[in-house]
This record gives structure tokens, C-alpha cells and sequence, in this order.
């Protein structure tokens, strides 16, 4: 195959938004964060029921050691960063902007790893239930964002077929360049992992999605892919390449139906540093307790890529960054598309941090919005196909059953419409509301239904 | 590099503070596109017509053209300051400029000041701000300032003067009903603005019945003319006669991604079209498609009127409808109308159909295919 002259995929719509932030980190290479004296690691790092905490406090723990049991089929293990002691179970501030509770771990200084896993080096002739105990084992979620157990997506429900797994390595978000490190650094844990899902599910068509301004990750994948039987698919840059649906529709050409999954079609998707993660969960029998984070931000002296341990506080991920040199006045957790604005620096890092954002004034101004003019610019940038501005005019009308009728359910909330709006309206926060407002309402009658 | 280390270097690090932080829903980025942008740079692509017109019609055309930008800017900033509303940022979105410039590219050269007065008041008032402000008129404003001023004033608004170089070519233009500079003694020197002339369409439904044999629109409607006509050598509105200036704006509009290209090319060519399939079978009855293409409004109301944002579908199965609407209704007006042009009244004609347009053509959205493509 020529690999210069391959046809760089795309999905329909979306956005370009500026190039600028990736710049400040994506040559900087993932440094080791140092130990830390306290961590508060968050209990629910993972979408679904949290785990049940299984220490106390006054226990002493060891690196690795079980936190938290996994309290369903959806929910996730937890597993201690460091060794030390736990000095209770506090609450911190959640990255969800609620108050969350949190295992305060004191290190004792020593980092001292238990064994808990034998690691399973010939992995290709054991048994896919083995490999799929092991990704529960670890605690793995996916650390792209949405933090949904591994565990639950490797379940095929019964009657689908999957035929296709598709590694996501387009890191779409601006200012993120976490997923660009891993993969350039550490391309055959990366590569690894996505052969160990494939044995695990039984599929032979594995790709990796990549953007093509990481070119020289792309390079640095290809030279291994062909070992491993893995194909590398460049990707335009586009926003939200990343996304699930739109992710699949470039690479294998199949349309996720509404409210469907991706194994409706046959896929299943990972993130580049979940498979990295099943790399090491397998391979060396470490459950997931650190990820590499992109701390950055033009106000930071040092912006970076830091491997840091979960329970970290993004107070101390700024200062390993050498501190800020302007005041900021926005904390994101996650990019600047889909992140989550913080009010406090105490935040840990959790499972799913893929990048802490630190905005200056100018950056975070809230912007008044006008009228709309109906360019028709969040229509085209809509990678759903949703007219959104007619939406947003819906329900700023109150109309939640137009909204419904032109799917405003089967928004992404990407965000491409209020980035691209010249009226800076808030689009995607209106249909957001009126998502909820839907959801409540049809709880409503689901529970009036049942009387 | 160890705990202790850190632990020194840390009294040096500034941290912040978590008092400044504001909190907001994401994305937390936004493009730097503006309305304001969008407004300057529309009249950018204004730019080649209102040259044009300037340099066909002379000074006066430049002196309604800068009267209608003074009056639709002052009107606007009239109206925010009664109705209490933020005088500056209403007028900075630079919206009413762009009604100034395209009124006055839709009125005829030489129109006395009051004109552009009565049609900026027209159009910014009744056109727009009544309905709460930009983007929230159902119908273009210029559009409504110019067919106010065709019922109100319609003497002065159907007198043209001839373009620069029609007089030059008087034997061509005999059918315009011009003065014959030959005849006027010291024609040389008399202003231009005095003569008038009539539009090629106002010619051709005036034209008598046809001799037995001829052809009835000969004399307007032939291959020397059509070069004239396209130059911009014909009457007409100052922004409406210069056909590639008209062009070039709308290639820097859809270059600019400032209008859907479907609208201009679907309104002109079902005129074409339709026109095509009357001129073929009773030629006597029109002109040909390109003499329709060429004259009247068609090219101005097509790139800068029917695209208008505001007023104009937003998806492009609405666009086609909306387009082609407004080509048949054109096509109907100019041959079995009343009126020579048609272009406004079919504009603000489908204007009032976008609300139900954006209703029934919604796009499909992703995932709901008709039929799923299986993968290889």
C-alpha cells in the first residue's frame, strides 16, 4: 500500500476550530510526575453505579492495592496509586462541579507495589473470558472522557456481530496532545492493546484513526502496524473527529443508527490510551492508577504533558508546570470543546482526565450573544445534520415538542454550533436544555404510565 | 527529580487563585466570526457594483448611494435611541450598511435626496426594526424600501438615465426612446443626468405588435446587444446593469461562505429555463432566456437579494425551493405581469414561504439512512 498518497477520511459537517493550543504541548515529551504526599482519589471514576469502597480508614494500603469493588456490571474497580495510609474518606470537589466523595491516601513515601495480577505475556493463546476478567480486574475505563467501564463494552450483547474494532487516536479536542504522546512514545503498548482486543473479541479488522496533523505519531504507528496486522487510517483534522459515530462513518463508512451503539454496525471504538492501558493491565498485570494528562495553557510557565497519578490535584499538576505566570480565570477538565469548567483547583485527577485547561481573561470573557441571522453556519458545522439554530429558536420558544420531532436527541453536544456561531449564541446550552427538559418529561409519563 | 526538591523550588511557583475562576457550560472556545465580520465583509463584495454603477452612472449615483448609507445608518440609530435600545452596538453590527449600500444599488441614478430618505425609512423601519431588529424580519428590508418606493413614488422610480457610453452608440440605443445627441444642439455639453432612457425590459413590453415576418424584439434582443447589455451599457437601478461586477461579487460570497451558491444559480437558471420554453414556442411573446438574464434586476436580486441571511431557507433542499420559486414567479411577473421586473416582488413573495420552507425541508439527520450501507 502506498502510504503517501491514501485517501484521508472524514465524516460530513463538523468544524475547524484553531490550531493554535496543540502547539504548546504536542512537542513536549510525557514526563513522570513525582510522589506526592497526599492523594484524594475520587471513588466514581467511571460512568455508572460507583464502586463499593472495600478499605477503612486507619488501612494500610500498597501501590495497586483493591480500593473499591466493582458495585454492578457497570461500574469499575479502583485501585490505590500510591502506598501509604488511608486517612479517611472525605469529600472533595468533583469534577462534575458537585461535591464528591473521595479515599484521602497519605503516602508513605515508599511506593511500595503489591503484585495483584500475574501478567499474561502469551496472551494470544489465552482464553478471550481470561483477557476480559483481567480488563474488568484493572479497573479500566475509557479514558477518552466519557469513562464508560471497558469492561461493559467488550461485552458484545448477545445477537450482534462485531467485525470491526477501530482504536481512536484522532485527539480532536484543541489543546490536547495526550493521546499524540502516548502514541509516539510508547506506539507498541498503543498497538498491543488494540491486538489484545482484537483476540479478546475475535475480529481481525483493527484500524487506528488518526488526525493527520499528528503525522509524525501516524509515522511512528505505521512502523509497527504491520507486525500486529493493525491498519493506520489518517484522518482529516476536523472537529469532532473523535466522536464515536462520526469516527466510524470515516473510517468504515457505516452510520450508527439514533440511539443506537456502534455494535448496531459492527464496531466497537477504543481510545488510544484505553488500549494502552489493556497493554499494561495484560502484558505487566498493573491495573490503571496513572494516565498521562496535557496540562496546559498559555498563563502556565511551563505547559506539558505529565504522566500523573489519579487522585492527583490539579493544584500540584500546576505546580510541577512551574506555576502560572498571568492569573487565570477558567479551569477545564478536558478539552476546550466538551471539558468541564471547574470552580476550585483542588479537583483530583480521576480516570478520565485527558487534559487540564487553564484560560487567561481574554480566553474565558463571557461573550454577549445577539440575534440570530440565520447564516446557516451551525447547520453546516452540525455533524448530526440537526438544523440547530431553528432548534434553539424552538425552544427558546418553548416549543420542546418541535425540538423533539427534529431530533434534538440525538445531539453529540460537541459544541460545534456555539463555537461557530457569529452571534455567539449559546446553541448547544439551549438544546442541552432542552434535552433535559425532554428527558424529565418523558420520566414523567413513563412513571404517570405506570400507576 | 525528587520530593524534596520540588518541595524547595515551590516558595518561587506562583499558583493561582481559585476565586477568579468563572464557571460556564462548554465548548468553552468560540470561532473569531462575528456578525460584525460577516456585515463588512458582505459590503466588500458590494464593492465591484457599487464601482461599477458609480463609473456607468457618474455622480449622481455616487451621491445616492453615499445619501441611502447616511440615511439607513442614521435611521437605525434613530430608532435604537427612541426605542431605548444600544445605539453603538446596534449600528456596529454594521447590518443598516448593508441595507444603505444595497437600497441605493436598487434605486435609479439621479434620484432626488429624498428618495433614498423615504426608502431607508422604508426599509430600516418598517422593514426591519419594527419586527425587533436584525434577524428577525420575515422580509428582506431593502426589498421592502424598494417596492415602497415603486408604489409610492413610481414616476421617480422608473426614470433611468442611459450608462456611460450608450450615447456614444446612439444608433443601437434608438428603440430607448433617448434624446438623439446628434439632434440636440451642444449635446456635448448638456449633463448627463437630464436625459433619461428607458430599461430594456420597459422597452420590451412596450414594443407594439409585431410586423408580419419580423421579429418583434430584433432591435433589443440581438447578439451585439447582448455584449452591450452584459458590459453594464443598458438603464437600469445603479447596482443592477454591470453584469461582471455583479459576477465577482458573488463569487467572493461563496468564496467568503457568505451565501448558499445554490440560490443565485437556481433562480437565474429557471428564469433561463422558463424564459427558454416560452421564447421557444411564441417568440413573439419574449425576448430570449439570455436577454432576461442579462437585463432587469435578475443577477442583483439573484447574488445579493435572495441570499440575504436572514430571509433566506436554511438548508439546501429549502434553498432549491425557495430559489426556483423565485424564478417562476419572476419569469410569470416580467412576461404576463404588469410590471416590466419582477425580481422584488418574487423575493419578498417566497420571503413570506421561508417560515413553512424551514419547516417541511429539515435535513435528515446522520444515522437515518434510508437504506444502510452494508461494508465491504
Amino acid at each position: 500500500m502506498n502510504k503517501s498518497s491514501r485517501k484521508v477520511m472524514s465524516f460530513t459537517g463538523g468544524i475547524h476550530p484553531v490550531s493554535e493550543g496543540k502547539k504548546l504541548t504536542d512537542t513536549h515529551a510525557v514526563h513522570t510526575a513525582p510522589l506526592l504526599e497526599r492523594y484524594t482519589v475520587l471513588v466514581q471514576q467511571n460512568a455508572g453505579k460507583a464502586p463499593d469502597v472495600v478499605v477503612k480508614p486507619g488501612d494500610k494500603v500498597l501501590k495497586y492495592q483493591l480500593l473499591a469493588k466493582a458495585s454492578g456490571f457497570v461500574s469499575a474497580d479502583l485501585h490505590s496509586p500510591t502506598s501509604g495510609e488511608i486517612a479517611g474518606i472525605v469529600e472533595v470537589p468533583g469534577p462534575m462541579g458537585v461535591p464528591a466523595l473521595a479515599l484521602d491516601i497519605r503516602s508513605d513515601g515508599e511506593d511500595r507495589a503489591c503484585e495483584i495480577f500475574a501478567p499474561i505475556p502469551e496472551w494470544r493463546s489465552a482464553e478471550p473470558q481470561v483477557l476480559l476478567q483481567r480488563v474488568a480486574d484493572a479497573g479500566l475505563v475509557g479514558m477518552g472522557g466519557a469513562s464508560f467501564p471497558t469492561r461493559v463494552k467488550l461485552s458484545i450483547p448477545p445477537g450482534k456481530k462485531v467485525d470491526t474494532l477501530i482504536l481512536n487516536g484522532a485527539e480532536c479536542e484543541p489543546y490536547l496532545s495526550a493521546d499524540h504522546r502516548l502514541m509516539l512514545e510508547s506506539p507498541c503498548r498503543v498497538l498491543e492493546g488494540a491486538a489484545i482486543i482484537g483476540h479478546l473479541l475475535g475480529i481481525q479488522n483493527i484500524y487506528v484513526g488518526i488526525e493527520i496533523n499528528k503525522h509524525d505519531a501516524i509515522a511512528e504507528l505505521e512502523r509497527f502496524s504491520e507486525d500486529y496486522g493493525i491498519r493506520i487510517v489518517p484522518l482529516q483534522v476536523q472537529y469532532p473527529q473523535g466522536s464515536e459515530k462520526q469516527l466510524i462513518n470515516a473510517i468504515v463508512n457505516r452510520a450508527v443508527p439514533p440511539g443506537g451503539l456502534p455494535a448496531d454496525v459492527g464496531c466497537v471504538v477504543q481510545n488510544v490510551g484505553t488500549a494502552a492501558a489493556v497493554s499494561d493491565a495484560v502484558t505487566l498485570g498493573i491495573p490503571l492508577v496513572e494516565r498521562i494528562v496535557t496540562v496546559t495553557g498559555k498563563v502556565l510557565k511551563d505547559p506539558g504533558n505529565w504522566k500523573l497519578r489519579i487522585g492527583t490535584p490539579v493544584i500540584k499538576a500546576i505546580e510541577f508546570c512551574g506555576g502560572i505566570t498571568a492569573e487565570p480565570s477558567k479551569l477545564i477538565l478536558g478539552g476546550p470543546m466538551m471539558g468541564f469548567a471547574q470552580n476550585s483547583y483542588e479537583v483530583p485527577v480521576s480516570k478520565n482526565t485527558s487534559g487540564i485547561l487553564l484560560f487567561s481573561r481574554r480566553r474565558a470573557l463571557n461573550y454577549s450573544s445577539g440575534s440570530c441571522i440565520r447564516c446557516g453556519r451551525c447547520v453546516q458545522g452540525c455533524p448530526m445534520g440537526l438544523c440547530t439554530c431553528l432548534l434553539a429558536t424552538a425552544i427558546e420558544g418553548g416549543r420542546y415538542d418541535l425540538a423533539e420531532q427534529n431530533h434534538v436527541m440525538d445531539c453529540l453536544e460537541c459544541g460545534s454550533c456555539a463555537y461557530v456561531c457569529p452571534a455567539h449564541r449559546p446553541l448547544v446550552q439551549t438544546l442541552r436544555l432542552a434535552k433535559a427538559e425532554i428527558r424529565r418529561q418523558r420520566a414523567a409519563a413513563k412513571a404517570n404510565g405506570g400507576k | 527529580m525528587g520530593i524534596n526538591d520540588r518541595v524547595q523550588e515551590k516558595s518561587s511557583v506562583r499558583l493561582p487563585d481559585a476565586k477568579n475562576l468563572v464557571l460556564s457550560s462548554s465548548p468553552h472556545l468560540s470561532s473569531s466570526a462575528d456578525v460584525r465580520k460577516i456585515m463588512l465583509l458582505v459590503i466588500f463584495c458590494m464593492l465591484p457594483a457599487c464601482g461599477a454603477g458609480v463609473w456607468f452612472f457618474g455622480l449622481p449615483a455616487l451621491k445616492v448611494l453615499l445619501l441611502s448609507l447616511f440615511f439607513c445608518v442614521g435611521l437605525e440609530a434613530l430608532w435604537c435611541f427612541c426605542a431605548g435600545k444600544p445605539v453603538w452596538g446596534t449600528i456596529g453590527d454594521c447590518s443598516a450598511a448593508v441595507t444603505g449600500i444595497l437600497l441605493a444599488l436598487n434605486l435609479p441614478p439621479g434620484v432626488p435626496f429624498y428618495v433614498p430618505l423615504v426608502g431607508a425609512a422604508l426599509a430600516i423601519w418598517l422593514g426591519k426594526q419594527i419586527y425587533g431588529g436584525l434577524g428577525n424580519n420575515p422580509f428582506n428590508p431593502v426589498l421592502v424600501g424598494r417596492v415602497g418606493l415603486l408604489i409610492a413614488l413610481p414616476a421617480l422610480m422608473t426614470t433611468w438615465s442611459p450608462a456611460r457610453g450608450m450615447a456614444e452608440n446612439y444608433p443601437e440605443y434608438q428603440a430607448f426612446g433617448m434624446a438623439d445627441p446628434a439632434l440636440a444642439a451642444g449635446a456635448t455639453s448638456a449633463p448627463m443626468e437630464l436625459t433619461t432612457c428607458a430599461t430594456p425590459l420597459g422597452v420590451a413590453s412596450t414594443l407594439p405588435a409585431p410586423e408580419a415576418g419580423k421579429n418583434r424584439f430584433e432591435k433589443i434582443d440581438n447578439p451585439s446587444m447582448w455584449k452591450e447589455y452584459f458590459i453594464g451599457r443598458q438603464g437600469g437601478c445603479i447596482g443592477e446593469t454591470c453584469a461582471p461586477a455583479l459576477l465577482l461579487g458573488g463569487i467572493l460570497l461563496v468564496i467568503f461562505n457568505l451565501i448558499n451558491w445554490r440560490v443565485p444559480l437556481y433562480f437565474a437558471g429557471t428564469v433561463f429555463v422558463l424564459s427558454g420554453i416560452v421564447h421557444f414556442f411564441f417568440p413573439q411573446v419574449t425576448p430570449t432566456p439570455l436577454f432576461h438574464l442579462l437585463t432587469g434586476g435578475l443577477l442583483l436580486g439573484a447574488i445579493f437579494m435572495a441570499t440575504d441571511m436572514v430571509t433566506s431557507p436554511i438548508t439546501g433542499t429549502g434553498c432549491l425551493i425557495f430559489a426556483v420559486g423565485c424564478g417562476i414567479i419572476t419569469t410569470v411577473i416580467r412576461i404576463w405581469g404588469n410590471y416590466p421586473e419582477g425580481v422584488s416582488f418574487s423575493i419578498l413573495f417566497m420571503n413570506a414561504l421561508v417560515p413553512l420552507i424551514d419547516r417541511w425541508f429539515v435535513k435528515r439527520p446522520f444515522g437515518y439512512t434510508r437504506r444502510r450501507r452494508e461494508a465491504k
